[in-house]
């Protein structure tokens, strides 16, 4: 039942929306054009929206210096996988939390988040002790387990608050038709959930994406992600807004692409227990 | 099934003999991300040719970022590197731990500079080879000067200095008399006026490792430079570090910047819209016997306990050698050389071409890290003060000094701020008893 | 609506397991070598510590570290940066909840409205939390708000007024600003998911009903609003506490760091590892307060 909304209204509202995500994504969308500019462009003021010389010499520069694919494919990989573990950790637990709860269920739910609150430089050391006696250290496998259990509580959170929407009388049912628990999580709970697992997936490959810490901390070049190739444009001596600029743009492409096909799911998945 | 085991084991046997065949080493640089050292990664070809059995891979990274890792690794025995980029600071006080190893291939080590060498050997071993050496000079516009109708010595005097600062500077056209550091950091704001309070006659701590903020010659180099910048510095001087200046000073707005002699190269070059209108002064001085430039080097050392002691020495020693300065000169000209290491450098007429070849060798000539200051110092370092807990102190002062420069403190405030911190933890640490 | 019977309750118990193991041996073997260092005088780059902080036969451990007593604890409290840097941490942290909790019922409210082209500005303004802080911090700094080249600079001399120097004199707001871009857009998701689920007939009813807007607001929308406000306020808390990249690479650590950064400066500049510790365990005591404050005041809109 759609309402009719007028199309003058449509209008304005539209000329106000579209202003005001332009101004959000400005910075964004001044980066991505400076990485087209030379460097004595990029500090040029006035500042040249279109008309100066587009070149692709940066992105060239970038590519040349770095290897941006293997650390796009580390990125990736340390997205992914950290997800994936997660997940699978995650799900039954939130599954037990929403489904068989305790009288601590909510205790438990607030120790994992507090598990948040020490400032990871302050554990530095520790970590990096334990890494380096157990053969983690820059080690694919080392960081996954580190960005997954650094994001578990906020999903364990997530799928919680989702599954407490599911009605647990179809869970019952399968129940009492003989599923076993396994079978139960699978192929009844699973494809009901799909829209907050999406999304808890999203918002985990995010997260995972753009941790800076400990992938600086941890890796060298093995399993080194994004952030680090990042970390080697900062701040060299000579001009570098150009192709900091450039290197920039490499790193947040990929999420900002999944982000313009996910963000349907995105939006119908965050619902944290507040669709009625 | 069993066709297929065998299969597989059968390529994995042969996968296996097939990587020993190929015994090769494998050397993980980390290295700062300066213009010389991406040059280098760029000119590898050469050496890989010449020790095929030895492959390169570079970690790259931002200064602070590279010191934090390099340090965490080396001190928890990590293992992550095989060559490390390490500065004068770090080798002293690694040196004396027994961190690194003495350096055994090096190319002519007696024509390393004796400045540089000095602040890299440790009990009389070579522990670092200077990849590029630094001091600090002044680079000033030559028209500027002319149209104030002053003219630069070679080696100016900081009243000399205050003086054309304020004569060059006209704010409305967004021209600035002194460009300078003010951004916080042990090696961005604190390596700047420690060098320049050489020259006031300051010092760091005395015999006692007593801090010496509360003393008139640190009064006098801050009053010095908090006045210079508030008539003739840019504004937002205080997040101002080599960068940033280096971006104003090409576009035409300082008249002057005092700033690491390996800038010269860069407002010379074609990013500069001056580059024919530069020339070049000795830091400082204010007739106390020492000139305000200070002296650091960025050289490759090898941690102690690595494994692949011998093809890291072959790597030190081609990447700090004459032929590979030899190399860079053919492929890029002179003026992209690494500067500051070597006194034939400096004896070659095809260098000596170079405009900012001589101010360079001068100024690193007149640092002395054993004697950096005019009083008698318990420490070496010529703008730092080679002990552990330099780093953390300056930077605490680094952000006091930073703070009076953006006009929230007085120099009086600030001075006494500095003298408590820097106070506290000199006796947590145990110098002072 | 209670079905765990026991047999679901043991399975529940078994589900749940390995997540909290794996959450506890993550939290709990730092955290005990955390809590063992702070009592350590270990400094990574000294050659020989010196127990000068209790007397000469001072006790050693197996490294021959020099046992500290609670004097790591006690320089990190009188620093004088440290009240500063905590007051810091609680400042940003409530300047950004407010502005992406307000902002983003704002944004969101405009977002559920029909237009053309709605895809492209959801994107566009769910974009900042998709960058990595540090790239946010970078361009910020560089390309922003540097106050000579910058874009923000430009346009204040475009309408005459002079640029302000964000990180000479507003270091704080700059900083906040920065945190609060990259988060309202958060917010803004977790709202608009809500705002759709309002039902469609109880808008319908009040439009009918002539109910003017703003009451509709306060009455309908709002409520309906304030338990995925509870959910943002409590998952940004978490993470604005760290906040770092921003502080770093600004350069702002003299007059915006807050507790984690002093926690960095001390554990990795000046490679204190018994001072970062002894800061590390007191920021993690600080979060825990704020966490039980957060708790008393809308825990209960959790309740489900």
């Amino acid at each position: 039942m759609a309402r009719t909304v007028s199309t003058r209204r449509k209008l304005i509202v539209t000329a106000i929306a579209w202003a005001i995500g332009l101004l959000i994504f400005f910075p964004i969308l001044w980066t991505i054009l400076t990485s087209f500019k030379t460097e004595g462009e990029a500090i040029a003021l006035p500042p040249k929206f279109l008309f100066f010389d587009w070149t692709l010499e940066n992105y060239g520069v970038v590519q040349e210096r770095s290897d941006y694919l293997k650390f796009a494919m580390n990125s990736i990989m340390l997205a992914l996988g950290s997800t994936f573990f997660a997940l699978v950790i995650a799900i039954p637990s939130a599954w037990a939390m929403a489904f068989a709860p305790g009288r601590r269920t909510k205790d438990l739910l607030m120790w994992m988040l507090s598990t948040k609150m020490m400032p990871p430089v302050g554990a530095l050391l520790p970590i990096y002790l334990i890494f380096r006696d157990f053969g983690l250290l820059d080690t694919r496998g080392g960081i996954i387990t580190v960005l997954m259990l650094l994001n578990l509580p906020i999903l364990i959170w997530m799928l919680y608050t989702y599954f407490k929407e599911i009605p647990g009388e179809i869970l019952e049912a399968s129940r009492m038709d003989g599923a076993s628990l396994g079978k139960e999580l699978l192929y009844v709970l699973t494809p009901m959930a799909i829209p907050g697992i999406a999304s808890t997936l999203l918002l985990n490959i995010i997260l995972a994406w753009n941790e800076a810490f400990w992938t600086l901390a941890l890796t060298t070049k093995d399993a080194a992600p994004l952030t680090q190739f990042i970390a080697s444009y900062s701040s060299p001596e000579g001009l570098f807004w150009a192709k900091l600029s450039a290197a920039s743009t490499m790193a947040i492409a990929p999420i900002l692409v999944l982000g313009w096909f996910a963000q349907k799911q995105l939006v119908r998945g965050l619902t944290f227990g507040a669709v009625k | 099934m069993k066709p297929v085991f065998t299969g597989v084991l059968g390529a994995f046997m042969f996968a296996a003999l097939a990587s020993t065949a190929i015994a090769e080493t494998k050397l993980t640089i980390a290295t700062v991300n300066n213009g010389d050292m991406i040059r280098m990664q760029g000119l590898t070809d050469d050496f890989t040719k010449a020790n095929p059995d030895i492959s390169l891979e570079w970690v790259t990274l931002e200064e602070n970022v590279l010191r934090e890792k390099v340090t965490t690794d080396i001190a928890a025995k990590g293992g992550q590197f095989d060559v490390l980029t390490i500065g004068t600071y770090e080798v002293p006080i690694w040196g004396k731990k027994g961190w690194l190893v003495p350096l055994t291939e090096v190319d002519d080590p007696a024509d390393l500079l004796p400045a540089i060498a000095g602040g890299l050997t440790v009990d009389g071993k070579l522990m670092a080879a200077p990849f590029y050496g630094e001091s600090s000079m002044v680079m000033y516009r030559t028209d500027l000067m002319d149209k104030a109708g002053l003219k630069m010595p070679d080696a100016p005097t900081w009243e000399f200095i205050g003086q054309a600062a304020r004569a060059m500077t006209d704010k409305a056209a967004e021209v600035y008399g002194v460009c300078l550091r003010g951004k916080a950091g042990w090696g961005e704001n604190m390596a700047f006026l420690t060098a320049a309070s050489n020259s006031f006659g300051a010092r760091w701590f005395d015999e006692n490792w007593k801090p010496q903020f509360d003393q008139p010659e640190w009064k006098a180099t801050l009053d010095y430079y908090l006045s210079l910048m508030a008539d003739a510095g840019p504004p937002g001087a205080s997040s101002n570090g080599f960068n940033e200046n280096l971006a104003l000073f090409n576009s035409g707005k300082c008249g002057m910047w005092i700033d690491a002699t390996v800038a010269a190269s860069f407002v010379t070059g074609k990013e500069s819209t001056v580059a024919d209108k530069v020339g070049f002064a000795l830091a400082p001085d204010n007739g106390l016997g020492k000139r305000g430039n200070w002296l650091w080097a960025w050289s490759l050392a090898i941690p102690a306990g690595t494994q692949k002691n011998e093809a890291a020495q072959k790597f030190v020693s081609w990447a700090t050698s004459k032929h590979y300065t030899e190399l860079v000169a053919e492929k890029e000209g002179w003026a992209n050389v690494p500067p500051g290491t070597r006194t034939s450098l400096y004896a070659n007429a095809e260098y000596a071409k170079v405009p900012f070849a001589k101010m360079t060798l001068d100024s690193i000539n007149s640092a002395d890290p054993t004697n950096p200051s005019v009083k008698p110092v318990p420490y070496v370092g010529v703008q730092f003060v080679a002990i552990p807990e330099f780093a953390g102190i300056a930077t605490t002062v680094g952000q006091i000094f930073s703070a009076a420069l953006a006009g929230e403190k007085t120099a009086d405030e600030a001075l006494a701020e500095a003298q408590t911190a820097a106070t506290r933890e000199m006796t947590k640490a145990g110098y002072i008893k | 609506m209670s079905m765990a019977t026991q047999q679901t309750r043991a399975l529940g118990k078994l589900a749940v397991s390995p997540s909290v193991f794996a959450l506890f041996m993550w939290m709990i073997v730092p955290l005990a070598m955390t809590i063992y260092f702070s009592f350590l005088r270990y400094n990574l780059l000294d050659p020989n510590p010196i127990c000068s902080l209790l007397s000469p036969d001072a006790l050693l451990d197996a490294e021959n570290r020099c046992l500290a007593g609670i004097t790591n604890y006690s320089y990190f409290l009188t620093d004088p940066a440290f009240f500063k840097a905590m007051g810091n941490s609680l400042k940003l942290v409530g300047w950004v909840l407010v502005i992406s909790v307000v902002g983003g019922t704002l944004l969101a409210l405009l977002l559920d409205q029909a237009f053309y082209g709605r895809g492209f500005v959801r994107i566009m303004m769910i974009a900042p939390f998709l960058v990595m802080p540090t790239v946010s911090a970078l361009v910020w700094k560089n390309m922003m708000m540097n106050p000579v080249s910058g874009f923000l600079a430009y346009l204040f001399k475009l309408v005459g007024l002079q640029p302000i120097d964000w990180f000479a004199h507003a270091p704080m707001t700059a900083v906040v600003l920065m945190v609060a871009w990259q988060w309202v857009p958060f917010a803004t998701l977790i709202l608009l998911t809500s705002l759709q689920s309002l039902d469609e007939e109880q808008k319908e009813a009040a439009e009918m009903d002539g109910t003017p807007p703003l009451s509709y607001f306060f009455y309908i929308v709002l409520p309906h609003l304030i338990r995925p406000m509870t959910v943002v306020i409590l998952i940004e808390t978490i993470f604005l506490l760290n906040i770092f990249a921003e502080i770093y690479v600004t350069g702002t650590a003299g007059r915006a760091g807050n507790l984690p950064f002093l926690v960095y400066q001390y554990g990795l500049i000046a490679n204190d590892i018994g001072g970062a510790s002894a800061g590390g365990i007191i920021a993690v005591i600080l979060a825990n307060i704020v966490a039980v404050f957060l708790m008393r005041m809308i825990g209960k809109n959790l309740d489900t």
